[in-house]
């Protein structure tokens, strides 16, 4: 697929780097910075073109008459709804993605479309991030959740530890001890080495267990492989950027948030717009300050400023004063490998979030959601199946007698509004959502072909 | 240097391996016309592979994605050990020694076109294939085809590409896939090989004839296969068709894509090295024409005219081709001759020298200097063609000038101090570092390289390598840090 991304800022040059990895996938990158591009083009296989990403003559450069996906990921706003909508009106570019972040714009649906301007697709990794880390808050002990089908199925990553009932237990005694809800374990990484999850695997103390399960069913699940902790009370965000601001309006019903921000005139725009969060002016890696807004009895604090090291470092005194859990924002994806396996319990990635949104709109076959996990190694898939018993390599079929490329597990069916955790006996049925897991994403371009279909659904 | 050197000997492997189906072309040739180098081939081919496929096996458990450095190295280790290997059909045919062979692959792979052979015509047809497609491989560059059909060179194919491919300014690809754009040169190339081939035969070669001159012509090599090279034709018709396809061989080839996906001129008309080419070699063919009448070395301006433009176009582009003994002609035209093969040939083509970008840039450079003597305080940026060229090229095409200026008189040096006279040693310098071929003298169009001693013709050997892979990619080799780990 022709692909051209404008803007080569942290999300643009992850998903430079994702997508030119896919051999199928041709990358062009526009910005401005010719030093960054250079650089860029050194480390990736890609085109880079220097310039204004809205102007007509800069995209002609970059060869977008016949370009098939737009990525507009700039910093500006109007930039990508702009770029989108000169793609659509002079080139017809098919499907135009553009990275929006203002609510003021995503809030009102008639803006976009038909008679609107012409952006298919809009994502705002500051929604997605806050999104995340809220689902992080609603699970305490979780190292990551993610949706599949509007959030009908979720997947779970956790470290799993002595304690939890299942530990030490072979997985095929799951059903056992908790006969109402029913999960499927996807992936068990063991000291960063994938252990494929088999009936006898016995999970041991520490390992990292994927495991996909219905909505309802998490808690049980959860239960079973670590001591369940409190439900989180009290959350101090440090930070009151974009995504501090948007973490703190979703959670203040439910928890007690106090926010802490350094820039005077920032905070009192955010107080005036939030309404039981405690609001507090100063700096984040203040000893004095934390200790006295009693971070001993957090149970969350969440490092969320614009300032990788300053998060880590935050984050870390945090811990140290006695906060229960500490996240931080970080981008470096070495930070992160650093981070986690020290005093911080986890490192958030923006880039792997938003770049699971864009990589499902350059899948083969009905992908509707793409999640990247452990730093791109593995990936989870949201797939719909589509055709009949003659077109399709899966449908008819049960799941024991569909072969899976190396690697890859099949974890749950979603039929309408059921979620069917995949057993070798389901036949699988047209239109169904499946949600695979691959623990080695090299693998991918076999799975897109399984579920493709033959060649008239293409 | 274990761990550097053996990841790139697995990928080299497989360039080896390659390399060896190409052997099949003149194998198949010696089969059907049943010649007496057809063991030399068959031997060739299986030990090239085998070698290649030992070397696979054995440095498999190195196996790990490129690097930058790695890119480099791969690169200058292809071309300095597979002379060795291309001249194994040589050596086990020719009783000629190992250094000699070394030299004949290396000038066919580097498009120089020297020769240590002589009685051209009296080679096997199979031998003489395999010297001019080694020219024609090499032209477009091994690795760039190599990251053509291997895909899994295209992780660090930039840096590979930019080790091979000739010319300052490399960062702008033609797709954004290092593998579709080198398909794509490859295609453009071949493409006119074969219309060079059929003018030839029209023109009234044979085909064996046409399809080595068109290999010479495209890759701007210069082997023959004659030892009066094109003189031998004596052809009007012949000359003019070799003339204009290698004046458009010394024109970048992504100029020619261009121009043939905008099915138009406009391309060449915006390409200031392509202008400049034309005027310079206008110029010069015009001048040494009415010199050689005003000396008179020929009688009349139209026989002047035509000595003239087939040996000047042919020098100046880094062929090599003559029909002339030129090195008889007054001094002034062959030296001129040989100042050409210095700076004509445009970057991205598959001529040798310096490239006229880096000519264009010096000039205006020099310009730009001059004119801030008058007005300190102007700012203006470098221009070529319309396109500003940043200062960090500058500078980088000032040090690669000096760093082959330098590669040249250490060598002429060396060939001095080993006992050639002056003319011989900087003629022979100057026409292996930019991969022109004949130089004057003792290895002048008349004669060969064979009369070189076996010192005399390694060091000609490596002003080949260094002028193909313009100096910086072989003595990258000699910095220590590229060994570290």
């Amino acid at each position: 697929m022709k692909i051209i991304i404008l803007g080569a800022g942290q999300v643009g040059r992850t998903a430079a780097y994702h997508l030119s990895r896919e051999e199928a996938n041709d990358v062009t990158v526009i910005d401005v910075n010719e030093d960054i591009l250079r650089d860029l083009q050194d480390r990736l296989d890609i085109r880079t073109v220097t310039g204004n990403a809205a102007s007509p003559r800069i995209l002609e450069a970059a060869g977008i008459a016949g370009t098939d996906i737009l990525v507009a990921l700039t910093n500006s706003d109007e930039v990508n709804m702009l770029a989108c909508h000169l793609a659509w009106t002079l080139y017809r570019t098919p499907k135009k993605i553009a990275r929006i972040r203002s609510a003021d714009y995503t809030g009102r649906e008639r803006l976009f479309g038909e008679t609107g301007l012409a952006v298919d697709v809009w994502i705002s990794p500051e929604q997605l991030v806050t999104e995340y880390v809220a689902r992080l808050i609603q699970y305490p002990g979780a190292l990551q959740v993610l949706d599949f089908a509007d959030g009908r199925v979720r997947l779970v990553g956790l470290r799993a530890l002595q304690g939890g009932p299942l530990v030490g237990q072979a997985l095929r005694t799951l059903r056992e001890h908790i006969p109402s809800a029913d999960a499927r374990v996807a992936a068990i990484y063991r000291s960063g080495k994938s252990v494929k999850p088999e009936g006898t695997t016995v999970i041991e103390d520490g390992d990292e267990v994927f495991f996909l399960a219905a909505r309802k069913d998490i808690r049980s699940v959860m239960r079973e492989l670590r001591r369940e902790e409190a439900p989180v009370r009290r959350v101090v965000i440090a930070g009151g950027g974009n995504i501090g601001f948007r973490l703190a309006s979703e959670l203040e019903a439910k928890n007690q948030v106090k926010l802490i921000e350094r820039d005077g005139k920032r905070a009192r725009r955010v107080s005036e717009q939030l309404t039981s969060t405690t609001v507090l002016h100063g700096d984040a890696a203040d000893e004095e300050l934390l200790l006295e807004e009693n971070i001993d009895s957090a149970d969350v604090f969440a490092a969320l400023t614009n300032s990788e090291e300053a998060n880590i470092l935050s984050a870390m005194l945090a811990k140290r004063l006695g906060a229960h859990k500490v996240m931080a924002l970080i981008n470096k994806p070495s930070y992160a490998e650093l981070i986690e396996s020290g005093s911080i319990d986890i490192a958030i990635s923006p880039q792997t979030i938003t770049i699971g949104s864009l990589l499902a709109h350059v899948r083969h076959g009905d992908v509707v959601r793409v999640h990247s996990l452990r730093r791109g190694a593995a990936e989870a898939l949201e797939v719909i199946v589509h055709g009949d018993a003659d077109s399709s390599k899966v449908i008819g079929r049960r799941i024991e007698d569909i072969v899976l490329p190396m690697g890859t597990t099949l974890g749950a069916v979603v039929r309408g509004e059921e979620v069917i955790i995949a057993h070798h006996d389901i036949a699988v049925q047209p239109d169904d959502h499946l949600i695979l897991f691959l623990t080695d994403r090299r693998h991918l371009e076999a799975v897109e072909k399984l579920f493709q279909g033959s060649a008239s659904f293409l | 240097m274990k761990d550097v050197l053996l990841p790139v000997a697995h990928v080299f492997a497989l360039v080896i391996m390659v390399f060896a189906v190409t052997m099949l072309a003149p194998l198949i040739l010696a089969v059907w016309g049943l010649d007496a180098a057809l063991w030399s081939f068959v031997i060739s081919a299986l030990a090239t592979f085998v070698i290649g496929a030992l070397l696979w096996v054995g440095t498999r458990r190195f196996r790990r994605e490129l690097k930058t450095r790695d890119g480099l190295l791969l690169v200058a280790l292809t071309w300095v050990a597979l002379p060795a290997v291309a001249g194994f059909p040589l050596w086990s045919y020719l009783p000629i020694n190992f250094t000699d062979a070394y030299f004949e692959a290396a000038s066919g792979l580097t498009t120089t076109g020297g020769t240590v052979l002589s009685g051209l015509e009296y080679l096997p047809q199979s031998i003489n294939l395999w010297r001019h497609l080694l020219s024609w491989v090499g032209g477009m560059g091994i690795i760039v085809l190599a990251v053509a059909i291997l895909p899994m060179l295209g992780v660090g194919g930039m840096q590979i590409y930019r080790a091979e491919m000739p010319g300052p300014m490399k960062d702008s690809k033609l797709t954004p896939r290092i593998g579709q754009t080198a398909k794509l040169l490859w295609a453009v190339y071949a493409g006119l090989t074969a219309a060079c081939i059929i003018s030839l035969k029209l023109a009234g070669m044979n085909w064996f004839d046409a399809v080595c001159a068109g290999f010479s012509a495209l890759s701007l090599g210069g082997f023959s296969t004659y030892d009066a090279s094109i003189g031998h034709f004596k052809s009007l018709p012949i000359e003019l068709v070799l003339t204009l396809f290698e004046i458009l061989a010394a024109i970048n080839f992504a100029t020619h894509f261009l121009a043939w996906s905008q099915r138009g001129i406009r391309a060449y008309l915006r390409d200031a090295e392509a202008k400049a080419i034309l005027g310079v070699l206008a110029c010069s063919c015009i001048g040494i024409a009415a010199f050689l009448v005003f000396k008179g070395t020929y009688p009349d301006f139209p026989s002047a005219l035509r000595a003239a433009v087939f040996n000047v176009v042919s020098i100046a582009t880094d062929s090599g081709l003559h029909t002339q003994d030129y090195s008889k002609w007054p001094i002034f035209a062959p030296m001129w001759m040989v100042f050409l093969s210095c700076i004509t040939a445009s970057s991205g083509s598959t001529g040798g020298g310096i490239k006229m970008i880096r000519t264009l840039v010096l000039a205006k450079q020099a310009n730009r200097e001059l004119n801030m003597l008058v007005h300190p305080n102007m700012v203006r940026p470098l221009k070529v063609g319309g396109a500003i060229i940043a200062n960090r090229v500058v500078f980088a095409v000032l040090a690669f000038v000096f760093l082959y200026f330098m590669s040249i008189v250490t060598l002429v040096f060396v060939q001095l101090a080993s006992g050639l006279d002056f003319m011989t040693a900087l003629s022979a310098i100057l026409a292996c570092i930019n991969n022109a071929g004949p130089g004057m003298g003792m290895v002048g169009p008349a004669s060969n390289y064979g009369v070189l001693s076996n010192f005399q013709t390694w060091v000609c050997s490596a002003a080949m390598l260094l002028g193909r892979l313009e100096v910086f990619t072989i003595l990258v080799l000699f910095t220590p840090t590229l060994w570290r780990k």
